[in-house]
């Protein structure tokens, strides 16, 4: 996690999944993960499709499975979560490997997992095939409050320079022999955090400064927009509506 | 604690969606009163250092580290509007470039981790700062109990969602030990880093804490050799003490009229909180290696107090959501009135 | 001490009697006077602390005079013109990072045209042709941060450009730049057809640059002249701290560089 990667996050590429407008993609996305929040637990076979829908993604967007893999690592403070969730649930027990296992509490772990994992991975791949610019573009379309996608677009914009003098003011501690190795030399890097406050601070101002001077007077002109053609629109929703085709059959069956 | 899809229902979802869209709008209302056209730049600004601050690593012992989560010191900088909004843009930014808590439980987090968090840190800032004597310790000293409370605050907050829109049946009081204990911890190492923080930005450019504004000396003057004060100019106050005090106090009688209704609710259900603590201590007893398994065994809340706790938790947890929701809804009344107010005399 | 031109059109910049304190009582002008003629290349010459960004933010209104004042091209630096000041006055700050706030290059570029009011085809052959002034039209659609700092600087000179300035600011240009970007930078600004006014510490680039130097010290303008004749005079120069980096000449310099 951290603006010092954000660069890292989109892959480059022209895939049909590239070209979409953001905020299809956004409503696709945000769609899907409704939907299979949205269904029964019990129907792991609608899981298992799901899953085969996100691949197909992956694969139309040409997303090595590797890097989808990797990604998805972010969830495993939950993952550990859902593990918990066996033996804390009470219930009828069940016997695993000499593990007294709860059933309430397997189900409950897996649709933690399951759903869990199918919004990360939706997640990935929008921002594999989406650049940060025009994701907030996109988050501008489907009607964000102005104001955030400005706050939004100068914390990307920023981030990089923040985390730069950041690493800067921590090369600077070490090159004066300073290792931080526990809680007695939290004041110094306490310290560090609030020059760098300080910093970012005053950099708002001057940046505000800058902003006036080119005649910012409270909202930002339109330079870019997008928009979508129904065919797009079409194409995006492909994913939520086969999705809300299987989850409407996970509820029947 | 970043509440990925899935795991709290949809329901709960839409309606923390709600408190938290109409925290934002609030917030957004009230950076801009308090910042006017700086709001984008400085915050994103703010937001951005939050951003960058969560990736410096604080070694705590033997190899492990924490990092800090923000909203404490975010409220006490840049003041709670701003703090809500910096906190909210990071979330919203993580859950979707990094899939870092769903975009369905967005919501859940902005409310819990950006709104809870923030109001709860800067209210009880605020009400030390006033009490305690007028030094830059009592500062330190605030911004530490005040990063200290809001951790286990915002545990609770999502202990109480959980409650209410769980999809897993785990015993509450088990949630609530679990979360707040670790929550606890956690608060510590956050309550250090923020005072630390706060005191060395104080340090150095008292003006940028918002919430120690009004606590510069009064200027003095040298008359014949003697210091006397000097008359108190006519400074800018805390700009949001005064325009919203209105809109507080209306918030809060709301939120007294809800905490009653919310409690009636806690205590319509006490042998359900009961019966769970019963249940654990006999799992307690019977099957110790569970608990032996799960981070909650080390923390030695006792399960008869958690009922107490999650009654009064969710009293407290009810006026926080109402005094933003009950703001949130003045603010439109007196928008819609102000407006009017303008339309008839344009007339 | 040189006559300032007399011109048949208003002068580019016009500042007479202009004093300012800040809000907690510290005042940093004492009543400038300054005339920049249209055209002209001056740089704004003086130590630390003596006053030279407090005066440049009055140039486009961010500060208001507390005594004295300021007119671009005859328009007065007041409230009910502020957007008019703000597009004829384009300023260049030190921190290329402070002045491209936006996610690209082309973007930040029109961000001054789209303020005010400029759309589509008219605003993107505006920043094209900004872009094209410092030679970074191939970076249109690059995000600022992945640039080097020669580079931003170049880009942030094209940002003001895009305003189609009456004059041209800039705040310590060659400060960071390795010699080649500070060479480029210098092509770039000799080629502009337009009034610049260059606040610098840079005593050789204010010489390669400008033949009129002007030194602000202590809040006033001290001195008003050719380049080359201030710089020349080390009896002015110590007594305001500049100084001449070693081996460095005035006299020495051919006047080729010192054009016109």
């Amino acid at each position: 996690m951290g603006a010092g990667h954000a660069h890292t996050l989109y892959r480059h590429g022209h895939s049909p999944v590239h070209a979409l407008p953001p905020h299809c993609k956004l409503a696709a996305v945000f769609c899907f993960v409704l939907v299979v929040v949205s269904t029964p637990r019990e129907a792991v076979w609608a899981f298992a499709l799901y899953a085969v829908l996100l691949a197909a993604v992956t694969r139309v967007a040409r997303i090595p499975a590797g890097v989808l893999l990797r990604r998805l690592l972010i969830e495993i403070p939950f993952v550990a979560f859902a593990f918990l969730m066996p033996f804390v649930v009470p219930g009828d027990q069940v016997h695993f490997l000499g593990l007294s296992l709860s059933v309430p509490g397997l189900w409950g772990a897996w649709n933690v997992l399951a759903k869990g994992t199918l919004g990360v991975a939706a997640s990935v791949i929008l921002a594999s095939t989406t650049e940060l610019r025009s994701l907030l573009l996109g988050l501008q379309r489907l009607r964000l409050p102005p104001m955030l996608v400005q706050i939004a677009s100068f914390m990307i914009r920023y981030g990089d320079v923040i985390t730069d003098e950041m690493r800067r003011m921590s090369v600077a501690r070490r090159s004066r022999g300073f290792e931080a190795r526990g809680v007695r030399h939290w004041g110094v890097l306490a310290k560090s955090a609030g020059a760098l406050f300080i910093r970012s601070y005053e950099r708002g101002e001057r940046v505000h400064l800058a902003m006036v001077s080119r005649g910012y007077a409270g909202t930002m002109p339109v330079i870019d927009d997008v928009t979508a053609s129904r065919a797009q629109w079409t194409y995006a929703a492909a994913l939520p509506v086969s999705a809300l085709a299987v989850c409407l059959l996970g509820w029947t069956l | 604690m970043h509440v990925p899809d899935g795991f709290i229902d949809l329901p709960v979802s839409a309606a923390t969606g709600a408190v938290a869209a109409g925290a934002v709008a609030v917030s957004l209302r009230g950076a801009r009163r308090e910042l006017d056209e700086r709001t984008a730049p400085l915050a994103g600004l703010v937001a951005a250092f939050i951003f960058a601050v969560q990736m410096l690593n604080f070694p705590v012992a033997a190899g492990t580290s924490g990092h800090l989560l923000g909203g404490a010191l975010a409220a006490i900088l840049v003041g709670p509007y701003t703090g809500v909004l910096c906190i909210s843009v990071v979330l919203l930014m993580q859950g979707i470039l990094f899939a870092d808590g769903g975009l369905t439980a967005l919501g859940v987090n902005i409310t819990d981790m950006a709104v809870v968090t923030t109001v709860v840190a800067y209210a009880l800032f605020r009400a030390l700062v006033k009490i305690l004597p007028r030094t830059r310790r009592s500062v330190t000293v605030s911004s530490f109990v005040a990063a200290l409370v809001s951790v286990p605050a915002a545990a609770l907050a999502f202990t109480f969602f959980y409650w209410i829109g769980g999809t897993t049946d785990i015993p509450i009081g088990k949630v609530l030990t679990g979360m707040v204990g670790v929550h606890v911890l956690i608060g510590i190492g956050e309550a250090a880093i923020t005072a630390l923080t706060v005191g060395a930005v104080i340090a150095v450019r008292p003006d940028l804490v918002y919430g120690a504004r009004g606590l510069s000396a009064p200027l003095k003057l040298r008359v014949g050799g003697e210091l006397v004060d000097a008359a108190p100019a006519s400074g800018p106050g805390p700009v949001a003490a005064r325009s919203t005090r209105k809109v507080w106090a209306t918030g809060l009688v709301t939120a007294l009229v809800l905490a009653g209704f919310v409690s009636f609710y806690a205590s319509a259900s006490p042998d359900g909180l009961e019966k769970v603590a019963a249940d654990q201590g006999i799992d307690r007893k019977t099957e110790p290696h569970h608990t032996g398994d799960s981070p909650l065994a080390d923390y030695g809340v006792k399960d008869v107090d958690d009922a107490r706790i999650s009654g009064g938790l969710a009293g407290v947890i009810g006026v926080a959501a109402t005094v933003v929701v009950g703001s949130g809804v003045f603010w439109v009344v007196r928008r819609r009135r102000t407006e009017t107010a303008a339309a008839g005399g344009n007339a | 001490m040189t006559e300032p031109p007399v011109p048949a059109v208003p002068a580019s910049l016009e500042v007479s009697g202009l004093a300012y304190a800040y809000p907690d009582g510290h005042q940093a002008l004492f009543g400038v006077d300054l005339t920049v003629g249209r055209g002209e290349r001056v740089a704004l010459l003086g130590p630390n602390g003596a006053g030279k960004t407090t005066l440049v933010l009055h140039l486009n209104g961010i500060l208001t005079a507390g005594a004295g004042s300021v007119a671009v091209a005859g328009v007065p630096v007041a409230k009910r013109n502020l957007a008019e000041i703000r597009r004829r006055v384009g300023i260049v700050f030190q921190d290329p990072d402070d002045q491209l706030f936006m996610p690209t290059v082309r973007e930040d570029v029109a961000f001054g045209p789209a303020a005010s009011g400029l759309r589509g085809p008219e605003l993107e052959a505006r920043v094209t042709a900004a872009l094209g002034q410092v030679g970074m039209a191939e970076y249109a659609d690059r995000p600022p941060h992945h640039l080097s700092f020669g580079q931003r600087r170049r880009v942030a000179v094209a940002t003001v450009l895009a305003m189609e300035p009456e004059i041209l600011v800039l705040d310590e240009p060659s400060s960071n730049l390795d010699p080649a970007s500070r060479r480029e930078l210098a092509d770039i600004l000799r080629a502009l057809d337009i009034t610049v006014l260059m606040v610098t510490h840079d005593l050789p680039y204010a010489l390669e640059l400008c033949p009129r130097a002007v030194i602000l010290s202590e809040g006033v303008i001290v001195a008003d002249g050719p380049t080359g004749q201030l710089l020349g005079d080390e009896k002015l120069m110590g007594a305001h701290r500049l100084e001449l980096p070693f081996g460095f000449d005035p006299r020495s310099v051919s006047p080729r560089h010192v054009a016109p």
